[in-house]
């Protein structure tokens, strides 16, 4: 089986992000880059299930700008095969929808044949949480989604979820798509010889064109805002403090 | 125009808060149809019918509706999309699971999570982690909508909608439910509740935790943790706050022991009131803080319980 896991390359989880005074968007230009957290527990997974001899193949797909190449070589240097990289756009402000994205990865699932996709729940610069699922509906497969656990075997698997009141176990038909939540795994750290490596490793350059995919954004930002800031608080003394500053607020 | 607004269904009872927060989200985009659906929904459509400002309800029963599998549900929602111009639910996991499916499936993008509806085509959504806020117009035939109930306050109740039962249309067989491993609480929901005490990485153990919930308790305030303190195996993960966790935006968060990650930031910084116990003074949580006390909480926490009980 071929696992093909999809990696975004967004603004690095640690990095304050800064919105334009125009309104135009969130500023990209010099700020760190990284592969989507989400998206390294995914490949993470992906290697471990070739390890175990359940998956003969990982094949990490990624879509956007020419410098999304980096991630890609993130992902081969943790352990993947080979690459295919997606132009879809020239700029990195131009964020590819889910939709568009999804559409993509369907092309190239038709092409690739892989058993299985992982993919991470959601990308930490939209907040989107929807491609894995988008992608599932246009292949009429099975999903499982925010997984904590996964457990192939043969034609089905058993996908652990994450849902609000607790842990739901789903039996899911393979090939399917997964999407993985934080507590599936820990991602490794790629080590320096795995880096050089990965240099060596395939990466197939593509364009939407190749696909026949039209990226044109369904939902058109008509701004960008800074969220409201919360006025500055005070530091308390004491315990006493405390509680005699919540009762006058109405708080307790 | 017309809405189809999916009811939060969980085992067959109606989950009133998220729902009516759902209703009032989509109150101005049209006539509001509530669909609830499950192996059982009967009861819940009986309980949804009275929330105000609805038009009408649908209940679909069927074993292949139960716990509520991404592919029979998006397939019911999905045939009956050609009467509705938005379909919308609250974003809890259950939404989030189906909601995109449905929107693939009808070619259109789904738009989650959303904070405030400016017009029937133009929606406000936070992005990077809460850090900015984004307006955008669907220019999509249908739009597919989840809102953030954290943002809009329940309708009320007393309304009394027709209740009509539907069929559901043929299960696409492609997963089944296996089992559930629910967190028993008796304390309040945690996206719903007034209070919210949450504990993070400084709280130290699974057994110091129990002072969180002692807190928690003497304000009957819900329990909540930091992704540091559900990885360390302190709290369940049903109770993260945060980015990948549950969004909040309760009257007083107290946050204890936790340092105020953006992730974490991004899932209670909508509070009317944050309280930050923390013995590191220069914690990011500080700077959210409306109170912030620099202590050691093992000496804080039990003389504010002791003092709030």
């Amino acid at each position: 089986m071929k696992v093909l896991v999809p990696v975004k390359r967004v603004i690095d989880y640690n990095v304050k992000v800064r919105v334009k005074a125009d309104g135009s968007g969130v500023d990209l230009a010099n700020v760190k880059m990284s592969m989507n957290p989400f998206d390294e527990i995914a490949v993470e997974q992906a290697i471990r299930l070739k390890e175990a001899g359940k998956a003969e193949e990982v094949i990490a797909v990624s879509i956007g700008v020419k410098q999304a190449q980096e991630t890609l070589r993130t992902a081969l240097a943790m352990g993947a095969d080979r690459a295919i990289l997606v132009i879809a756009s020239e700029d990195v402000n131009t964020d590819i929808e889910p939709l568009a994205v999804a559409k993509i990865l369907k092309a190239i699932i038709d092409e690739e044949k892989p058993g299985l996709v992982l993919a991470g729940k959601q990308a930490i610069d939209n907040d989107m949480n929807a491609t894995g699922q988008m992608l599932s509906a246009l292949m009429g497969w099975s999903q499982g989604t925010f997984a904590s656990s996964l457990d192939i075997d043969g034609d089905h698997a058993l996908v652990t979820r994450e849902v609000d009141g607790g842990l739901q176990t789903i039996k899911v038909t393979m090939p399917s798509i997964i999407t993985v939540d934080l507590r599936l795994n820990e991602p490794r750290y790629a080590s320096l010889p795995n880096i050089m490596k990965a240099k060596k490793k395939q990466m197939d350059e593509k364009t939407a064109a190749d696909y026949g995919v039209d990226v044109t954004p369904r939902l058109q930002v008509i701004g960008t805002a800074e969220p409201e800031t919360r006025k500055a608080g005070e530091i308390v003394g004491s315990v006493d403090e405390l509680v005699a500053k919540l009762k006058e607020a109405g708080a307790v | 125009m017309a809405v189809l607004l999916l009811a939060e269904v969980t085992d067959g009872e109606l989950a009133m808060d998220a729902t009516a927060k759902a209703v009032t989200a989509a109150s101005t985009l049209g006539d509001i149809t509530l669909l609830c659906c499950g192996a059982s929904a009967a009861a819940a459509g009986e309980a949804a019918s009275k929330i105000k400002g609805i038009t009408k309800v649908l209940v679909a029963e069927d074993a292949s509706l139960g716990h509520r599998l991404a592919e029979p549900t998006a397939a019911l929602i999905v045939s009956l999309a050609g009467d509705y111009e938005h379909i919308v639910a609250p974003a809890t996991t259950d939404a989030k699971n189906v909601l995109p499916r449905v929107a693939a499936l009808l070619d259109v993008m789904v738009i989650s999570d959303v904070s405030a509806v400016v017009s029937s085509d133009t929606f406000e959504r936070p992005i990077y982690a809460g850090n900015a806020l984004q307006t955008v117009k669907s220019i999509d035939p249908k739009k597919v909508v989840s809102f953030r109930t954290s943002t809009f306050d329940a309708a009320e109740e007393g309304g009394s909608a027709p209740v009509e039962t539907i069929s559901a249309v043929a299960n696409p067989g492609l997963s089944e439910w296996v089992e559930d491993k629910v967190a028993a609480s008796d304390r309040p929901e945690l996206t719903s509740a007034g209070v919210v005490v949450s504990g993070g990485r400084g709280v130290g153990s699974k057994e110091d935790f129990a002072m969180i919930e002692k807190l928690a308790d003497a304000l009957g305030a819900a329990v909540g943790a930091s992704r540091a303190a559900v990885d360390s195996g302190y709290a369940p993960n049903d109770w993260q706050v945060g980015q990948t966790g549950k969004v909040v935006a309760p009257d007083l968060y107290v946050a204890v022991g936790i340092s105020g990650a953006i992730q974490h930031l991004a899932g209670m910084k909508d509070s009317k009131i944050i309280v930050a116990i923390n013995k590191d003074e220069e914690a990011p949580i500080f700077q959210v803080a409306d109170y912030g006390l620099v202590a050691d909480l093992f000496e804080a926490v039990p003389e504010l319980t002791k003092k709030l009980s």
